[in-house]
């Protein structure tokens, strides 16, 4: 029965995190529709090449900063190597290991690149290609497994009793502020803010594919949630992972309705891409606590969401600080939602821990990216020329064009 | 010889290609054009900011005919397409000096 149980729970979990790396392909389809057309291989390279450090980078030193065998104390893990030799078939039989090692780093990895892709999107279509990659190297392999450490890694912020069941604050929160310390420290777009300060509209190039990355996103969402219960073996876990599917689901659903209603009653049109942000923030706030909740309450919250994403979306345009994507609204505004909301359905959470929690990780992720940042503005810079931002990074970083008319050989 | 080159909304073109070939018109070519007239053009919105689309998306349709098929066309195109609304397009005529079918050498009428 441990055997079968033990086998069980490691193939969900491996399951779970073969969806959440296909979240990877989501965010890459969600940016590459809301660039303007002429930046598209460049976000495409970004994508796919961060998702590639993130996966070196948190085998080669994240998962053992995150999770090390014991920590030296609840702030500073110490730093390791690789990911700690698997169980031995005694110790698995002979009770309490619920799953591999190595399903867990699988599940963990892909954890990272999520909070690594919703960056990508708040910076595009002017950071320099190679100070971003740079920047990947150092979020994934050192500033997410810190942070992670200090709560699912059992350092002090658990300690504290800070409750994030899938990573409202960790992942998304964390991926938030990074963006916005990069959205910060670059400036936005050429043309974006009129000299009055008006925002102006910089419309993204294909809208199908980011309407299919929000349904990849949406899915993917079921492996984050679902699998963060860790177990699936059992009536109890069993039920659990069905209810955290239900809840994702409807917060999701509820997320999209309240954008659209709200989009719509300010300003008089249905706004897709408003929409697709609302249902991302929806999942963003679930993400914190989806099991605690009743149906009902996920998709109150859902709704709450839906309205927050839309409101901190123009209120962040205000402040210039320009997010192509929404980015910093769905993952920043509604992870801290989430968050908050966490106490409200589960006795055992307190808003003091949830506001140190918020805090913590989101003043440290801020201020650490923003170091880095810095840095490599001051080493290599991080905005391309202004005549190759309006060019497009395909040409500047990439030298090829998604969609090439005229070409031929070039002899 | 004259060109007719129309401007019209493009979905209006299978419509337009149909009453031409009726008239015994052989050929003629279109372009996927943009532009605008006296309809201007017209603003859309994205993630609550408005933008203008100044340059409407339009079809531009050649024909080269000769001088006695010209009257018929226009009031075939006019006919086809016009709703009496502003932005149904436009017609220009030009004269062709001159007109070659590549494949045989044929020039002017017989080429047309």
């Amino acid at each position: 029965m441990i055997e079968l149980e033990y086998a069980l729970n490691t193939f969900y979990l491996l399951v779970c995190a073969a969806l959440v790396m296909w979240m990877a392909a989501g965010f890459t389809m969600l940016e590459a529709g809301l660039v303007r057309a002429r930046n598209t291989v460049e976000i495409l390279t970004k994508n796919v090449a961060l998702y590639a450090i993130a996966c070196v980078m948190y085998f080669l030193v994240g998962y053992a900063l995150m999770y090390p065998d014991q920590g030296i104390n609840g702030f500073w893990s110490g730093f390791g190597f690789g990911i700690p030799a698997e169980h031995q078939p005694d110790a698995v039989l002979a009770g309490g290991i619920d799953y591999s090692v190595m399903a867990d780093f699988m599940f963990q990895v892909v954890f990272v690149a999520t909070a690594m892709s919703i960056v990508s999107g708040a910076v595009a279509e002017r950071m320099k290609l190679w100070s971003f990659l740079a920047f990947a190297v150092v979020l994934t392999g050192v500033i997410y497994p810190l942070q992670g450490y200090w709560s699912w890694g059992g350092g002090f912020l658990d300690a504290l009793g800070y409750s994030d069941y899938a990573g409202s604050g960790i992942v998304h929160m964390a991926g938030a502020a990074a963006a916005l310390a990069g959205v910060w420290l670059l400036g936005p777009r050429i043309g974006k803010y009129a000299p009055d300060g008006k925002s102006r509209a910089l419309p993204g190039a294909n809208l199908p594919l980011a309407t299919l990355g929000m349904f990849v996103l949406w899915m993917g969402w079921f492996g984050f949630n679902g699998g963060s219960e860790l177990a699936i073996a059992g009536i109890e876990s069993a039920g659990n992972v069905a209810r955290v599917f239900v809840n994702t689901n409807l917060a999701a659903a509820a997320g999209l309705i309240a954008a659209l209603l709200v989009a719509r009653s300010l300003f008089g049109k249905a706004d897709l891409t408003m929409t697709l942000n609302g249902a991302l923030a929806g999942l963003v706030a679930i993400t914190a606590g989806p099991l605690a909740p009743t149906p009902i309450a996920a998709i109150a919250l859902g709704l709450v969401a839906g309205v927050v994403v839309v409101f901190s979306i123009l209120g962040l345009d205000r402040l210039r600080l320009d997010d192509p994507v929404g980015a910093i609204s769905v993952h920043g505004s509604c992870g801290i939602l989430g968050l908050l909301a966490v106490p409200l359905f589960d006795a055992e959470a307190g808003f003091v821990a949830q506001l140190t929690g918020i805090a913590v990780i989101g003043g440290f992720v801020f201020l650490a990216s923003a170091l880095v940042w810095f840095l490599l503005a001051m080493a290599v810079g991080i905005r391309v020329e202004p005549e190759d931002e309006q060019a497009g990074l395909d040409l500047a970083e990439c030298g090829m064009e998604a969609y090439p008319d005229f070409a031929h050989g070039g002899d | 010889m004259k060109l007719i080159t129309a401007i019209i909304k493009p979905f209006k073109l299978d419509d337009v290609r149909e009453a031409l070939a009726e008239l015994g018109i052989q050929g003629m070519t279109v372009t996927e054009a943009r532009g605008f007239g006296r309809q201007k053009g017209h603003t859309e919105l994205y993630r609550g900011a408005e933008y203008v689309i100044d340059f409407l998306p339009k079809i531009k349709l050649e024909v080269a005919l000769t001088d006695d098929m010209v009257e018929r066309a226009i009031e075939t195109i006019s006919d086809t397409v016009g709703s009496g609304r502003i932005g149904d397009g436009k017609i220009f005529v030009t004269s062709l000096e001159r007109v070659v079918r590549i494949r045989t050498g044929e020039e002017n009428e017989s080429a047309l």
